[in-house]
């Protein structure tokens, strides 16, 4: 049996979806009423799933590992949402958005997946609109569009920088209307510990409550893993402290395949590593390349003089700036996509040219942008013949209306005031495009296991476009998995309750125990968190924005060194039944200590270069992602083995019908 | 820099909780005040000392999982920040720096710096919502337009991230700012005035079971509110409340 089979439905890319719903087994009222379904995660895939759910009158008890499920790290989202709306007249469309985020993924997603998501893409408008998510409008009453990276139309929706927090809290929203009609039980600070799997269909899970410590089981006719990416593998990320792959990766080793987790978005515009204590970075959103400039100077005197601080990024004549984005792809300028970007810093940083203390760091400058739209304040404001000091002043205001929050958040964390000086930015791990293999109806290869959101491997391909993460969260939970969920139980519905009193529960119970009692009770000499920055700099080094043959061997090896080491040598103070954040940190480090080798294997076996995976060996001669569509047009699924260095490929082939596969340029 | 943090251990909610005293001699300004603590915390785990327990998560102010309370202010003493955008570049070499958890009645502690912050969820689980279904056809996002100003104004009562610093600011350990500001966002958009008066009414009443104190005007909540949020929510919310009350 071909265990990857997508389950594509026929007919025309336009007409799969609609045609797919219309074929799918429905549930009566009455049956939903006696169906269980677990949903691991809040965010907005999570969440947005689990009260939609509730809604049709499954029975949904859902999972989060924070104090309340409004903290899920969507919340930190900051640029906007996608949605073909052509609200502008920009020539926008399904087929335009399907097309950029194919070709955005350089032509390693799914065309039957990423046309759907462009399909339901208004909807999720229409829909947040609805629950009274503030979006930000324009002066007639209408909703307001801004660009993003690596696309030529406006059709990325948001409020203020503060998109992800807006969905979220109306997701969270539908999430407390269901829980107030009791229709899902809500389980915050619980961590799942692992998936039950009983007689091959996923029936439940083993939870921690991370207040008490105890460990419990829950059981269900199907569940839904929505707990997001892998990014924390680097240790310094734009994640969340306790965002982590423990529920993935217990699926994965439970039969879940995992695809492509080399895919892996690093960021161009973080806020760059201050200090050796530093925990964590934090994002400037892609929407400041609207206005921002990114430059170098064009001399490496200078880029020095900068560094030591006997310079200041004002000294520096406009015709001594490097504005390289602009220069090497004047189509897309500043707004490449996410990887071309980064790797464009990256390469100006390598050759000498950063301009911050450890030379990691180039200028997102909003001068010009102030400049001008102080200009057009002013034209608009019926003020004539004001000097360049008001000009700025209004310039400022208008920055201040668009990015404010994130303009104080530089200032807060960097101690310098972006609107007198430019920012300092520099690429970091934000979002992983690798996850659970799921087939077109979201189901992993474990019966009854679904994967949505960031979980998930489908509709990015080998890059994500900027505003689509929370666009797929909020596709997969509001819009795709309710149908296709129901297909499944739609044959279940005469199995009755599913009892936790099976052997398999019990194993899997005792197994999580196990594991905890040896963590807790290692006598080692080092913290978790000795371990993580361990691990980090490995990723960051071999497994980063660009990878080698060698690197990736090497990286192999060392990760299954630092992983042996953390077992014999790591420390968990306090105890199992308590409040202990160690534990949960450790356990949670001890799955990333596996992952991290199977996404150094993946970039290993994937002997090309496409989207954020740049392989040394494999670039064109000025330096772009050279692509084997021969070879490599497959996503590369792996299966657990027992140890994640033997994990076995499968593939899935990609097929072209609808999209002519070519070079990716931005030029 | 050398600090002395004095610091609310506490083991569990049943057992009483004292102030102990900890000294860091080689504390970097540029880290963050969380990452303060997590130096402290590695520290303690390699000397076989318990680590203290604080909540956090995203450590960018937006999750609002981070509360302490700080010098006796909640999220320390800059303005407009949460605790994990605090940077020691605030302090001075030789302080003394208290950290204790929020406190009020309606947040018991777990342990440590860590606290229940449930009541929230459930005041926001009696109404603060609009009852609209998951639907694959409602009607266009563009249909109503809503005056730039009011979607604004409702955008800036959204802000609110649930973090608490307001119940801890106020000497009544009320919760009107937070739960004004919900009321205020929905009631500002046409979306929410269907519901209007059934939310407040529903919403104030599970306030006041949580256990949280009344309003006087202090105004302390807006001051320490992490996100700014203003006064004249409270206001909006019992001009809301009154309303609800006139029958007809």
């Amino acid at each position: 049996m071909n265990r990857l089979d997508a389950k594509i439905p026929d007919g025309p890319l336009s007409e799969k979806w609609t045609n797919h719903k219309n074929r799918l087994n429905l549930i009566s009222p009455a049956n939903k009423r006696t169906l269980d379904v677990i949903v691991v995660g809040t965010g907005l895939a999570g969440g947005s799933a689990a009260a939609t759910l509730a809604e049709l009158g499954y029975n949904v008890k859902s999972f989060c590992f924070q104090d309340s499920p409004r903290r899920a790290h969507s919340v930190a989202a900051q640029g906007g949402i996608n949605a073909a709306k052509n609200y502008q007249g920009d020539g926008d469309s399904v087929y335009r958005l399907f097309y950029d985020t194919i070709k955005g993924g350089d032509y390693r997603s799914r065309e039957a997946n990423v046309y759907r998501l462009a399909e339901v893409s208004s909807n999720i408008i229409d829909q947040c609109v609805a629950q009274g998510v503030p979006f930000a409008r324009e002066y007639g009453g209408l909703l307001d569009n801004r660009s993003f990276g690596g696309v030529q139309v406006s059709r990325t929706f948001y409020a203020k920088g503060q998109t992800g927090q807006q969905l979220l809290l109306g997701v969270y929203a539908a999430l407390n209307r269901q829980i107030g009609r009791g229709k899902i039980q809500m389980f915050n600070r619980h961590e799942m510990m692992d998936v039950v799997v009983i007689d091959g269909r996923a029936r439940g899970i083993i939870s921690r409550n991370l207040i008490t410590g105890a460990i419990e089981r829950h059981s269900a006719h199907a569940v839904v893993i929505a707990s997001g990416g892998y990014g924390n593998l680097f240790y310094l990320s734009t994640y969340a402290m306790g965002s982590n792959a423990s529920a993935a990766w217990k699926a994965h080793r439970k039969g879940a395949f995992l695809a492509n987790p080399c895919f892996n978005q690093i960021h161009p515009t973080a806020i760059p590593v201050g200090g050796p204590n530093q925990s964590k970075l934090t994002l400037m959103s892609e929407s400041l390349r609207n206005d921002g400039r990114i430059w170098v100077p064009k001399n490496l005197e200078d880029a020095k003089a900068i560094r030591e601080g006997s310079k200041k990024p004002g000294d520096i004549e406009d015709g001594d700036r490097d504005y390289y984005l602009e220069r090497q792809y004047p189509a897309f300028g500043n707004l490449v996509p996410r990887d071309v970007a980064s790797r464009a810093a990256k390469e100006r940083c390598d050759a000498g040219y950063g301009v911050n203390v450890t030379g990691q760091a180039v200028f997102l400058d909003f001068a010009s942008a102030i400049y001008r739209s102080g200009k057009e304040k002013a034209n608009v404001s019926g003020l004539k013949n004001v000097d360049d000091a008001t000009i700025r002043k209004l310039g400022k205001e208008v920055m201040k209306q668009k990015y404010g929050n994130l303009f104080q958040m530089y200032h807060k964390i960097v101690d310098q005031n972006p609107y007198e000086t430019p920012m300092k930015i520099y690429p970091t791990t934000h979002y992983t495009m690798g996850g659970l293999w799921v087939d077109y109806n979201l189901m992993t290869t474990v019966p009854g296991l679904f994967a949505i959101g960031e979980a998930n491997f489908s509709d990015h391909g080998a890059n994500r476009l900027g505003a689509s993460a929370l666009m797929q969260g909020l596709a997969d939970g509001y819009f795709i998995l309710p149908y296709t969920i129901g297909d499944y139980l739609s044959d279940d519905i005469g199995t009755g309750k599913i009892t936790t009193a099976s052997t398999e529960f019990e194993e899997a119970e005792s197994e999580v125990k196990e594991t905890i009692k040896k963590l807790i009770g290692n006598e080692g000499s080092h913290p978790v968190d000795y371990f993580h920055k361990k691990l980090g700099k490995i990723m960051w080094q071999y497994c980063g924005i660009n990878r080698n043959k060698e690197g990736l061997e090497r990286a192999m090896k060392k990760i299954r060194s630092v992983r042996e080491e953390f077992w014999e040598n790591v420390i968990v103070p306090g105890t199992a039944e308590e409040f202990n954040e160690e534990l949960a940190k450790a356990g949670r480090l001890a799955d990333f200590l596996e992952l991290a080798e199977l996404y150094a294997k993946d970039a290993l076996f994937r002997e090309e270069s496409c989207g954020a995976h740049l392989r040394q060996e494999f670039q064109t001669a000025d330096g772009e992602a050279m692509r084997n569509d021969v070879d490599f047009a497959h996503v590369a699924a792996w299966e657990y083995t027992g140890d994640p260095g033997d994990a076995r490929l499968h593939k899935e082939k990609l097929v072209y019908e609808n999209i002519e596969v070519k070079q990716r340029s931005y030029k | 820099m050398k600090l002395t943090l004095k610091i609310w251990r506490q083991k569990n909610p049943d057992q009483k909780g004292k102030l102990v005293d900890y000294n860091l001699n080689d504390v970097n300004p540029d880290d963050s005040f969380l990452e303060m603590l997590d130096t402290l915390n590695y520290e303690l785990i390699v000397k076989g000392e318990n680590p203290v327990a604080f909540d956090h998560d995203c450590r960018e102010g937006i999750c609002g999982m981070c509360s302490l309370f700080i010098n006796g202010r909640p999220h320390g003493p800059d303005r407009g920040i949460a605790t994990c955008q605090l940077h020691m570049r605030r302090f001075k070499d030789g302080d003394t720096v208290y950290i204790e958890p929020f406190r009020a009645r309606a947040f018991p502690v777990i342990k440590d710096l860590v606290v229940d912050r449930s009541a929230f969820d459930r005041i926001q689980q009696a109404g603060g919502y609009i009852s609209v279904n998951t639907s694959g056809n409602p009607q266009d996002a563009n249909t109503v337009p809503i005056e730039k100003t009011v979607a604004d104004a409702a955008f800036d009562s959204a802000t609110c991230i649930g973090c608490g610093a307001c119940v801890a600011a106020c000497k009544n350990a009320s919760a009107m700012l937070f739960v004004s500001a919900k009321i205020s966002q929905l009631a500002l958009l046409p979306q929410g005035e269907v519901e209007a008066k059934s939310r407040v009414a529903n919403m104030v009443k599970q306030m006041d079971e949580e256990g949280f104190g009344n309003c006087t005007n202090t105004g302390a909540c807006e001051i320490e509110c992490p996100k700014e949020i203003s006064l004249e929510n409270i206001a909006r919310m019992n001009r809301e409340y009154l309303k609800a009350g006139v029958k007809g």
